[in-house]
């Protein structure tokens, strides 16, 4: 865990770094597409004129200056199954966007669905020394959480405080410079298996990239599909993606949940290919051009034409109904919705004050979802398309390309997290020199 | 499951596009392509470096930069010498005939001559040097002649030098006492008038205005001017009449003298000199012969010898 802690604080000096130098990419690997997007920042001091101050705290407006889509080969349900495969598919996506960019990026953000993420809620709380809190106490209190038993060879994703409380005031933001005797705090802890994030790590080095950041694709595309108040008043955002759909859940403008089901549009796809016999590629595209999952009696007469090449005439020159495909669809569909329900149950969304959903993710554009979602999930359900941004292409901006969209503002503008903060010195070993310094550097 | 074989290269699946990744090689060299210092050096410095080491390794050797040289000599020489540009005449306007020859003679070109190996703003200084000559233009014309047109300098006043320097001879001075040309006699330009004395040629605008002012009174009887001691006139008159002006303002003095003799008719008296130089007491010199007279009239009885 301390390794993996090292790693994001260096991840992240990386990424400061990259910002500096103007260029990053990031990088969704999901199921079924692999996206690249190439941003240009125009660093702090772009809008100093215009702000007086440095924008967003330092942080910098960005410009999408290459994109890219391939065809996966090699992920399933989100994870890397063909390291080989994989890695042929990040060089595709990210020379593509690289030659659209005309610049060469060392740099990127890569995000994942799959890898079993965990979601646990820690709490935190210390005497104050001095009464007033500072940047020191808030890295003290996080360190005070109680680690959870998050298992063998599972690593920390995501780390972020959460909610802050001083004596009996609570829902802080930035308690740094208020008064009280006690500090506590609330930390949402994501944890995913640690192969699949070697496996991405080591894809990338063999791409000859550098990692600037990691991220759970559930929560990139919570940022980017869920608007402002969904996100500050509560909502949960359901990606459903190629191998496995993701579910995050937001209040007060972090993420306090997330988990992702193992099933997504490929299992529709190969539903499809099961029931109608046909090869997955022909399926898909029968599933893109024709899918659905509400049946009227207009579909029993919509015959759909499946043209396969086997050779036999009775089988290539088959006609099937929509209805019919629909049939096929509609239970893969429930199942995926249901299984959702259910882990949106499990982790008490009904208790929420808002019970918002919005479904977003390639699976998200089959015709009448929304209807059905609305029976299994509740009343208020929309569909989510990500949020636009500066230099976007046409083609990048469907919701199945929320999550990528999302790892842009995530690169832009990243939630705190537990190794943004400096280890107190406490935590260092008795005898280390660096605890020396540090206790030096506190008390001067 | 599929051949882990990467030489055996799995049937493409139906339907699907084709979607070929880069190979790794090909990914490294497009991401070595994009960066931006080794582009500046693939797309600047490589081509400079071919061409500079090229060219180094040619010109290293002596005798083919002797070739070089020779044969962009020999090019220019071909050009110069195109008939186009030979001059093959040179053709002195308004000069006379004398003054053409001796522009001919120290511009010393060596026609036929290419017009580019002709210099004419030295030409054109050298021609200047002559004395008779104010301004010359010089013009390369179509049909290879070069054009000299002369001004000639205008003599205005005739010059004779003070024999005790040694240097005997007439000169003709132009107006600002620019040397024109030597004549032999006084007769030669009985038209200008005469001026003598050293320094004579640095006031020549003050001789001719004084000049100008005596003639039409004196007409004849006015020998010349001469310059004493490089600071005041003389007017010469014939009988050997000389009139001493002052040194500042003598055009006044003269004019005072001229009224005075056409009042008195000073001038027709039998005296040697009127003395100007002060100008509140002009005096008169009388021949010996007049001042006897005179003394003889006043019963004065002078003892003469030859001393």
């Amino acid at each position: 865990m301390t390794d993996l802690y090292q790693t994001q604080r260096a991840m992240r000096h990386l990424r400061r770094a990259a910002i500096q130098r103007g260029v990053v990419a990031i990088l969704d690997v999901g199921s079924s597409k692999i996206t690249c997007l190439v941003l240009r920042f125009d660093g702090p001091d772009a809008l100093r004129e215009a702000d007086g101050v440095g924008s967003m705290a330092g942080q910098s407006a960005f410009r999408i200056i290459g994109a890219a889509t391939t065809r996966s080969r090699g992920v399933a349900f989100g994870e890397i199954a063909v390291m080989g495969e994989t890695e042929r598919a990040i060089r595709t996506a990210v020379q593509a966007a690289q030659k659209m960019a005309k610049v060469r990026v060392d740099h990127v953000i890569a995000s994942f669905s799959g890898a079993e993420p965990r979601s646990y809620g820690l709490a935190g709380d210390m005497e104050l020394a001095d009464r007033v809190v500072t940047e020191q106490d808030v890295a003290r209190v996080l360190a005070a959480c109680d680690m959870p038993d998050i298992g063998d060879g599972r690593d920390v994703l995501h780390a972020q405080p959460v909610n802050f409380a001083i004596d009996h005031r609570t829902g802080l933001g930035d308690p740094r410079g208020q008064i009280g005797n006690r500090l506590a705090c609330d930390m949402h802890l994501l944890t995913v298996d640690n192969s699949a994030v070697q496996n991405l790590v080591h894809c990338v080095n063999r791409c000859d990239l550098e990692l600037a950041g990691i991220a759970s694709s559930a929560y990139v595309s919570g940022i980017s599909s869920l608007v402002e108040d969904e996100q500050e008043l509560g909502a949960a955002c359901v990606d459903l993606g190629g191998g496995s759909s993701g579910i995050s859940i937001f209040i007060k403008r972090h993420m306090i949940y997330a988990d992702s089901v193992r099933m997504g549009g490929d299992h529709i796809t190969s539903d499809i290919s099961k029931g109608l016999h046909i090869p997955l590629a022909l399926a898909e595209k029968i599933k893109v051009k024709h899918g659905g999952v509400q049946a009227t009696g207009m579909d029993d007469r919509e015959m759909i034409e499946i043209e396969s090449e086997s050779g036999d005439w009775d089988k290539d020159r088959r006609m099937v109904s929509r209805t019919d495909l629909i049939g096929i669809m509609r239970p893969r569909v429930e199942e995926i919705l249901e299984e959702v329900r259910a882990r949106l149950d499990a982790a008490g969304f009904d208790h929420l004050p808002s019970q918002q959903i919005v479904l977003t993710g390639g699976g998200s554009q089959i015709p009448g979802l929304d209807g059905l979602a609305t029976r299994i999930l509740g009343q208020r359900v929309r569909l989510g398309r990500p949020l636009r941004v500066q230099g976007l292409p046409q083609a990048v901006t469907g919701p199945a390309f929320s999550a990528a969209v999302g790892l842009c503002l995530f690169a832009a503008h990243p939630q705190d997290e537990w190794w943004d903060f400096e280890t107190p010195a406490e935590r260092y070993p008795a005898r280390s020199l660096k605890r020396a310094f540090r206790w030096f550097k506190d008390n001067w | 499951m599929r051949s882990l074989n990467p030489f055996r290269k799995a049937a493409p699946e139906p339907g699907l596009r084709r979607d070929p990744a880069p190979s790794r090689w090909a990914y490294r060299m497009e991401r070595l392509w994009l960066t931006p210092l080794f582009r500046a050096l693939m797309r600047v410095g490589l081509p400079a470096f071919v061409v500079t080491l090229s060219v180094g390794l040619y010109l290293n050797d002596e005798t083919r930069r002797q070739g070089l040289v020779q044969g962009w000599d020999n090019l220019v020489n071909k050009v110069e010498q195109r008939p186009e540009f030979m001059v093959t005449l040179m053709e002195v306007e308004g000069a006379n005939a004398a003054l053409a020859d001796a522009v001919r003679d120290i511009a010393a070109l060596d026609l036929p001559k290419s017009s580019f190996e002709i210099d004419l703003p030295a030409t054109q200084a050298l021609i200047e040097q002559l004395d008779a000559v104010a301004h010359a233009d010089l013009r390369i014309r179509g049909g290879g002649v070069l054009q000299v047109t002369v001004t000639e300098r205008e003599p205005a006043i005739i010059w004779r030098r003070d024999p005790a320097e040694g240097e005997t001879g007439l000169d003709l001075l132009d107006k600002t006492g620019r040397r024109v040309a030597m004549i032999l006699s006084r007769k030669d330009r009985p038209d200008l008038p005469l001026i003598a004395g050293q320094g004579a040629d640095e006031v020549v605008a003050e001789a001719m205005d004084l000049l100008a002012a005596a003639e039409p009174h004196l007409g004849t009887r006015l020998r010349g001017l001469v310059r004493m001691g490089e600071r005041r006139w003389d007017v010469v008159l014939d009988r050997d009449q000389r009139i001493l002006l002052p040194e500042h303002d003598p055009l006044a003095a003269l004019n005072q003298l001229i009224a005075m003799d056409q009042r008195e008719r000073l001038l027709a008296r039998d005296i040697l000199a009127v003395d100007l130089r002060l100008a509140v007491r002009p005096t008169i010199r009388l021949t010996p012969r007049a001042l006897a007279q005179l003394r003889g009239e006043q019963g004065l009885v002078t003892v003469e010898n030859e001393l």
